[in-house]
């Protein structure tokens, strides 16, 4: 009441006074932002600030993204910066790959990375070994980004995860986002770098809203390619895991704690170049080691960062054998019972680490 | 004429009481047992003829044809009513609107020539012989399903027929296919289900020349009305004839149209207006010309063809009622089926601990 009537009487400096001490008062309200919107606003930002930049794909323009994810580029940037293709994966990945060369700086869609299948030629050959092949002198700043992984019923066709296949080959660079920060800041790099990297989100995560902080409201934030982040400190095992499986690793963490269990989560961030000193540091704490990741075991990530920890100094401090948490080995089925038993589950990441310490 | 029925008629039915009159007219019912229709001239492309204008419909056909496209017609909105209740997961293009597609098709081949398509296939999935049970119970992921529960809307075969495949880029290695087929000659028939919009986007954006029948280049083709099955039908047995005649691949482009949108998380009208979609179905509904065509050349009557439309729906439900309640396929088939001919080897799980057992 008092502070009305002190409204009504004082002159208008000493009422935003007021305001601004009421502002200090209330906590900030949290800024929540998708994986979707995301991923939007960090190409909005690259293709305002640099005019090379174009995104090509499938229903990227006049339908807003097949997932939404380019909504509103068209209207903002028009036909020349924002290009909906045919149905012709090899031959929009090949035209998005000669553009590269030829300086623009081609940001070319997948629907799904199923898809790109179609396309993988451009990409390994036309793209990820070009730089190598001509002695330096050719450069390839291109990214390709869309869906990876399991969705939702979608099957064996379209659930593949191609974080192996890509991560398997020198000349491309390989990230994989879990929350809205890693979305936005990994796509901006992408972007920026000048080498051909593969973005594998995941559509699951695309509607997941997460709390972004202030530095990544910056349009200048971006994520190094290369780097991993601790995401939950611990000290009795590491879990390594990189897209949505994080998530599961965090919830497995948190009922573990309440058994006493402190597990260090490791958002990788990175497929290629992997990040294993974050990870050897991390073991050379804990002593124990496990990996997770929605691909299929043989030959995958999980079985690919074993390796390099019996190849480096973390070897010696591994108190059990690391164990690896994957998708079943099988084309990914339809119906549902059996889709829930083929993708890594939070039990599944409880029972590994219980394994592992010998619980 | 007429007074002679009507007093036939008046005189059975006083007579005879527990038959319901509906039966005992159709018996009385002076209906042809074929008629000619005309057909629409098919564009042609290197091609010095093509199919007939003329066709003669038995009724038997016409019946078994009204009876087909219907069930494609009431199986898809079942579909689409099982996918908005959340018993079919994942993806789901539904086909209603080119019935006469699949059906004239099925119409024009034997049953032993082999046919492959994309994901839109649940039409032609139930014309090359799997029950509409099968194909909903596939659609719900449950264990009567055609692929046991294991492929779902876009995998589903059976002799003759390999399924749908989900990737439609994997059509852009056509042209490598039309090479190879007109190189050898091999009697192949390529058929482009032109329904004028690729996704969400129309023909005119996606493609430099929309004249589909005329792309495979050095390949001859023909452009057929999809809507008309009659036309289909001619259409199939003359491009079925072609290549069995050892002429060759030829392209066949069948103009259709689909109510749905893309897929179903596609509302369709967002690329499209509501009134294109309301005129294609009140001017070109496949089902509606076929039944236009039988009732107005007395093939059959009006009763009989809503006879078979009651029985297609108990039928559509009868099966939609086991796609909901049949269980789903047992945990232990998890890892069946990935190799054929192999003997038993243990599958990994999600972890080293989980193994499943992969039998062939």
């Amino acid at each position: 009441m008092a502070a009305v009537s002190g409204l009504v009487r004082r002159p208008l400096e000493q009422v935003s006074g007021l305001l601004r001490r009421r502002f200090h008062r209330t906590a900030p309200a949290s800024l929540q932002v998708t994986v979707r919107e995301a991923i939007n606003q960090g190409m909005d930002e690259e293709l305002e600030r640099d005019e090379k930049v174009f995104l090509l794909g499938e229903e990227v323009a006049q339908y807003d993204g097949a997932y939404k994810v380019s909504r509103g580029l068209w209207k903002k940037y028009g036909d020349k910066r924002i290009i909906d293709t045919p149905i012709s994966e090899m031959g929009f990945a090949g035209i998005a790959v000669g553009a590269a060369m030829a300086g623009l700086r081609p940001i070319c869609e997948f629907m799904t990375f199923n898809f790109s299948m179609q396309a993988i030629d451009q990409v390994i050959n036309s793209a990820a070994k070009t730089y190598y092949m001509s002695g330096g002198f050719q450069s390839v700043p291109i990214v390709f980004r869309g869906p990876n992984g399991a969705s939702a019923g979608v099957a064996a066709q379209h659930s593949q995860c191609f974080a192996a296949w890509y991560g398997h080959c020198p000349g491309l660079k390989v990230v994989s986002p879990w929350n809205s920060e890693d979305a936005k800041g990994l796509i901006k790099s992408a972007i920026r770098d000048n080498n051909p990297v593969v973005v594998l989100e995941n559509e699951l995560m695309y509607g997941v809203p997460f709390e972004f902080p202030s530095e990544a409201q910056s349009k200048d934030f971006l994520i190094p390619i290369g780097k991993a982040k601790i995401e939950r400190q611990g000290t009795h095992i590491t879990v390594v895991s990189h897209s949505r499986p994080v998530g599961h690793c965090l919830e497995a963490a948190t009922v573990l704690s309440k058994e006493g269990i402190e597990c260090e989560v490791i958002n990788m961030r990175t497929i290629r170049p992997m990040d294993i000193e974050t990870i050897e540091a991390s073991v050379m704490k804990t002593n124990h080691l496990i990996t997770v990741e929605g691909g299929w075991p043989q030959f995958g990530v999980g079985a690919e960062i074993c390796a390099r920890i019996m190849e480096g100094p973390a070897f010696n401090f591994l108190d059990a054998p690391a164990v690896r948490v994957t998708g079943a080995d099988v084309p990914m089925p339809y119906a549902k019972i059996l889709e829930d038993n083929s993708v890594p589950q939070v039990k599944d990441i409880i029972f590994a680490i219980k394994k592992t310490l010998n619980i | 004429m007429r007074k002679m029925l009507a007093a036939v008629v008046s005189r059975v039915l006083s007579g005879v009481t527990q038959k319901p009159a509906s039966r005992v007219l159709v018996a009385s019912c002076n209906y042809s047992n074929d008629a000619m229709f005309a057909i629409k001239k098919c564009d042609l492309y290197r091609l010095e003829e093509g199919p007939p204008v003329t066709t003669v419909l038995t009724r038997e056909d016409g019946l078994r044809y009204y009876r087909m496209m219907q069930t494609v017609r009431r199986m898809e909105l079942k579909a689409d009513q099982l996918y908005k209740q959340k018993f079919i997961r994942g993806f789901c293009h539904l086909c209603d609107g080119q019935e006469a597609c699949s059906v004239g098709l099925e119409a024009g081949i034997n049953p032993t020539d082999r046919v492959i398509t994309s994901y839109r296939a649940h039409g032609l999935c139930y014309t090359r012989g799997l029950s509409v049970r099968s194909i909903l119970a596939e659609l719900t992921g449950r264990r009567g399903g055609c692929a046991k529960g294991k492929g779902g809307s876009m995998h589903m075969y059976v002799k003759n027929f390999y399924g749908g495949n989900g990737i439609v880029g994997a059509q852009g290695p056509l042209g490598a296919a039309h090479n190879m087929a007109a190189l050898w000659k091999l009697p192949c028939v390529f058929i482009c289900e032109n329904n004028l919009y690729g996704m969400g986007t129309p023909v005119e954006r996606a493609s430099a020349s929309t004249d589909y029948y005329k792309r495979g280049n050095f390949i001859p083709g023909l452009r057929v009305d999809g809507m008309d099955v009659l036309g289909v039908r001619e259409a199939t047995k003359f491009v079925a004839d072609y290549c069995r005649s050892g002429k060759g691949p030829i392209v066949m482009e069948l103009q259709t149209y689909r109510y749905h949108g893309h897929s179903m998380s596609d509302p369709g009208i967002s690329y499209r207006t509501r009134e294109e979609v309301q005129n294609v179905r009140r001017e070109s509904d496949p089902i509606m010309l076929l039944k236009d065509r039988m009732v107005d050349s007395k093939l059959a009557t009006v009763e009989e063809l809503k006879d078979i439309d009651v029985e297609v729906r108990k039928e559509v439900e009868d099966a939609a009622q086991f796609a909901m309640t049949d269980p789903e396929p047992p945990l232990e088939e998890l890892a069946h089926h990935i190799y054929c001919n192999t003997p038993a080897f243990e599958v990994r799980g999600a972890n080293q601990w989980i193994k499943f057992k992969s039998l062939s």
